[in-house]
């Protein structure tokens, strides 16, 4: 086994002073929340002779940034030349994308706004792909661009893509600067923009020139925002009329989304859920924001959710959704989605509320703010004997439960089980380490079987379904909390997009462990095939079992990580003990497992969510009577 | 489906444009007319669309407009309180023998010649689309060489105005 060196030499002594700074490795919780304008850093008044570049650099310092992801290039080269001195750490990807996803799998372990820089043309290209993610999953980023010089601008010039144009749709807001004055404001600007309200990803666009020009440095500089204004307190009226819909329903259900996750209100979260003892679902993008293991957790909704959580949502008298969007793998065929439900809908952006379903009861607001809001409503409600027993609502909830639990059948033809090696994973890991996962069947197997007690300890890609999310989101996030286990789970089709990354891994001193569940296909479209398409097998086999191409655990030794490889169950345990001891070194486990497992329970695209489907061919019995 | 008209007051900065016409393109919806210039504030600029919606999505896209970090306000004009005009310039065919009954219509409808040919005459006339309608259905009997119409402008009645607000002074 090779323990590559990594070629930290030339960083060591800039990463000394960026050691120095206490906010490496600050508590989640302090760190998030809307409310909370995270710009700019309250930092003497400075005010210095520098260029464009010096002055974007001097203004990432200000911002107290201490990692940025990225790749030079051409155009945004001047910026390289003073962050050659800076406190920033640059982590020197092997491809952009990487940068972007890294900067995202920061963002959300850290609840810190994470930076990736490229240059023009292709650089930024490249970096849309991780932008339109994090737009979709509303992750603070800020993405900086060189771009040609402004006299090139519009020229059709070398390496010149008009970036602002392209990621209009994509981004939360984006900016080209003009002249080097602006510089700081507008960094500040975008971290501000990026980090409170829903947050998002920014561009920052700065032409070659701009970068060169002098120019003095001012911070800190005022921001001229006068079109943003998010609103962070709910209405009070709205508050004291969702719980008294809370405290008059018969089958209410919490259905929590990741907005609860990015206002920090994990902990109301619970005190609000144990207060009325309502049923709670997390969403995909919200697992860890309540306890997996609590009693009155239903699990997740949606196409591959809980029968519990997908029933519960359905045969609902009241939905309370928490910065959840109802999105359609929520919903399902929308018109019969929960259609006996009246809905109260809090999210920070109001162009959420009513765009997909109906709403009775809208609240714009922070989630951390609404649900400490409610927490005081209900209390008021409960304290005037306005209650309603949930008994009965339990007792069938419980029955589904019991009836229908996550589980997963042996392989007959006696391959590994993905289910298994996924579960083994979770247990012998522990909640405490943060888990990242591709896109497709292993990744819903991890949001399956296992168990997140913790928040800000599952990362994925959910709204968009990037490919190729984990290796380079894995890497952000240990960056961010090196003190922390992280694991990637992925399949053998994400896993060849994006793991270059593992050589920036080995280099940089940052040693996640990748679970490589590798069923040589790309395993949830061959599920669709085999589902929809009458098992006719077009172009999902990949050859990474039939040829061993690519061979992983060679392919992981020669990007300088630990290569291991696992083919049976009794192997599972201590292939996985063996990466747990590996701390100095990037680790790839291939997991070789059966090809035919599939995901369940499931409710197929564009159908109904009463049409879930638990297992092949069987549908969960339920007495309509009961409820 | 009705037709509706949004007064949309914007920073007037570089991209502002494009960033509201294109929200409307992507969440699918055909603008009918757009008209942008400057305000009172040279900051601020006032971009007239009129778009033909039903409410519920029209709602959806208003609020996705008021995500837009550099839209300041956006109101819908009641045309019951409100002034709204279209400018139009349109060449017409008028010979010797046709002249007079054009000049006719052009009094009857309170417009202006602008330029004057040989064989044409270059009309001027503002009004609500109804009246410039009505007006091109008149002056199509005498055959129309080249039209050219504005966006609808819009302001409502009263004292009262929108773009008076503690944030719009800031920008």
């Amino acid at each position: 086994m090779t323990r590559p060196t990594p070629e930290t030499l030339a960083h060591t002594a800039r990463r000394a002073r960026a050691a120095a700074d206490p906010s490496v490795d600050v508590d989640p919780a302090a760190a998030r929340g809307a409310a909370t304008p995270a710009v700019p850093a309250v930092r003497p008044t400075a005010s210095a002779q520098v260029s464009g570049a010096g002055s974007l650099v001097r203004s990432l310092e200000a911002l107290e940034v201490d990692v940025v992801f990225g790749i030079p290039g051409g155009a945004i080269l001047p910026a390289y030349d003073p962050l050659y001195d800076s406190t920033v750490r640059h982590i020197l990807v092997r491809h952009e994308q990487g940068a972007g996803h890294a900067a995202t799998g920061y963002a959300q372990a850290t609840g810190k706004v994470g930076v990736c820089i490229a240059t023009s043309g292709p650089g930024a290209t490249n970096l849309v792909t991780p932008i339109a993610d994090a737009y979709m999953d509303s992750v603070a980023m800020v993405a900086i661009t060189g771009q040609v010089a402004s006299p090139l601008i519009g020229t059709d010039g070398f390496q010149e893509a008009d970036i602002q144009g392209i990621t209009l749709p994509i981004t939360k807001h984006n900016f080209l600067v003009q002249n080097a004055e602006e510089i700081p404001r507008v960094l500040a600007e975008a971290f501000h923009l990026a980090s409170t309200g829903r947050p998002g990803p920014v561009l920052v666009d700065i032409p070659k020139d701009v970068l060169q020009a002098p120019t003095t440095f001012n911070w800190p500089p005022t921001l001229d925002l006068p079109g943003y204004r998010p609103t962070l307190h709910p209405h009070g009226k709205q508050i004291r009329e969702a719980a008294r819909l809370m405290a008059g329903a018969r089958r209410p259900v919490l259905y929590v989304g990741g907005g609860v996750l990015k206002a920090g209100a994990t902990d109301g979260l619970r005190r609000l859920a144990e207060l009325t003892g309502i049923p709670v679902v997390t969403t995909l993008m919200a697992l860890g924001a309540f306890p997996d293991s609590h009693q009155q957790h239903l699990g997740m909704p949606g196409m591959h959710g809980t029968v519990a959580a997908v029933y519960g949502l359905q045969k609902a008298d009241l939905i309370v959704a928490l910065g959840a969007r109802f999105d359609d793998r929520v919903t399902g065929k929308l018109d019969s989605f929960a259609p006996d439900a009246t809905v109260v809908h809090a999210d920070i952006d109001p162009a959420e509320i009513g765009k997909n379903r109906h709403v009775d009861v809208p609240i714009v607001g922070d989630a951390k703010h609404v649900i400490d809001e409610l927490i005081a409503a209900v209390t008021v409600e409960r304290s005037a004997g306005r209650s309603t027993d949930l008994g009965d609502w339990w007792t069938q909830l419980d029955d589904l439960r019991n009836r229908y639990p996550l589980g997963y059948d042996e392989p007959s033809d006696g391959t590994l089980s993905p289910q298994y090696v996924i579960k083994r994973l979770g247990e012998i890991v522990g909640p405490d380490a943060i888990f990242v996962a591709g896109v497709g069947q292993h990744q819903m197997w991890a949001s399956q079987f296992i168990s997140y007690e913790k928040p800000y300890t599952w990362l994925n890609s959910g709204g968009l379904g990037t490919m190729g999310y984990a290796v380079p989101a894995a890497m952000g996030a240990k960056v961010g909390k090196p003190d922390t286990v992280v694991w990637a789970v992925d399949g053998d089709g994400c896993f060849q997009m994006t793991n270059q990354e593992l050589a920036t891994c080995a280099l940089e001193g940052i040693p996640v462990k990748i679970a490589v569940i590798n069923n040589g296909n790309l395993g949830m479209v061959r599920q669709w095939q085999t589902l929809f398409y009458n098992e006719r097998y077009s172009n999902t086999e990949l050859g990474t079992h039939k040829h061993r191409i690519p061979d992983f655990v060679k392919l992981a030794e020669a990007l300088g990580c630990v290569g291991l490889r696992c083919e049976n169950a009794d192997d599972v345990d201590k292939t996985i003990a063996a990466a747990m001891e590996i701390n100095d070194a990037p680790v790839v486990i291939d997991f070789v497992v059966g090809k035919d497992a599939m995901v369940w329970p499931m409710v197929a695209a564009g159908t109904s969510n009463d049409e879930i489907m638990f297992a092949r061919g069987v549908r969960p019995t339920f007495d309509e009577d009961d409820i | 489906m009705t037709m509706h008209t949004l007064s949309v007051l914007v920073e007037n900065k570089p991209g502002v444009l494009a960033r509201v016409s294109g929200l409307f393109s992507r969440r699918g919806f055909n603008i009918d007319s757009l008209a942008v210039g400057e305000t009172e504030n040279p900051d601020v600029s006032r971009i007239t669309i009129v778009v033909n919606a039903e409410s519920s999505p029209l709602e959806q896209v208003t609020k996705q407009l008021n995500k837009l970090v550099n839209v300041l306000k956006i109101v819908e004009l009641d045309p019951q309180v409100s002034v709204a005009r279209e400018l139009l310039l349109v060449k017409v065919r008028a010979d010797r023998s046709a002249r007079s009954q054009v000049l006719e219509t052009v009094n009857l409808f309170r417009a202006r010649v602008v330029d004057v040919a040989p064989d044409t005459l270059t009309i001027e006339a503002t009004g609500t689309p109804d009246k410039l309608d009505a007006l091109l259905r008149d002056l199509e009997a005498f055959g129309i060489k080249e039209m050219v119409q504005s966006g609808l402008v819009a302001i409502g009645r009263g004292s009262r105005s929108i773009t008076a607000g503690p944030a719009l002074r800031a920008a």
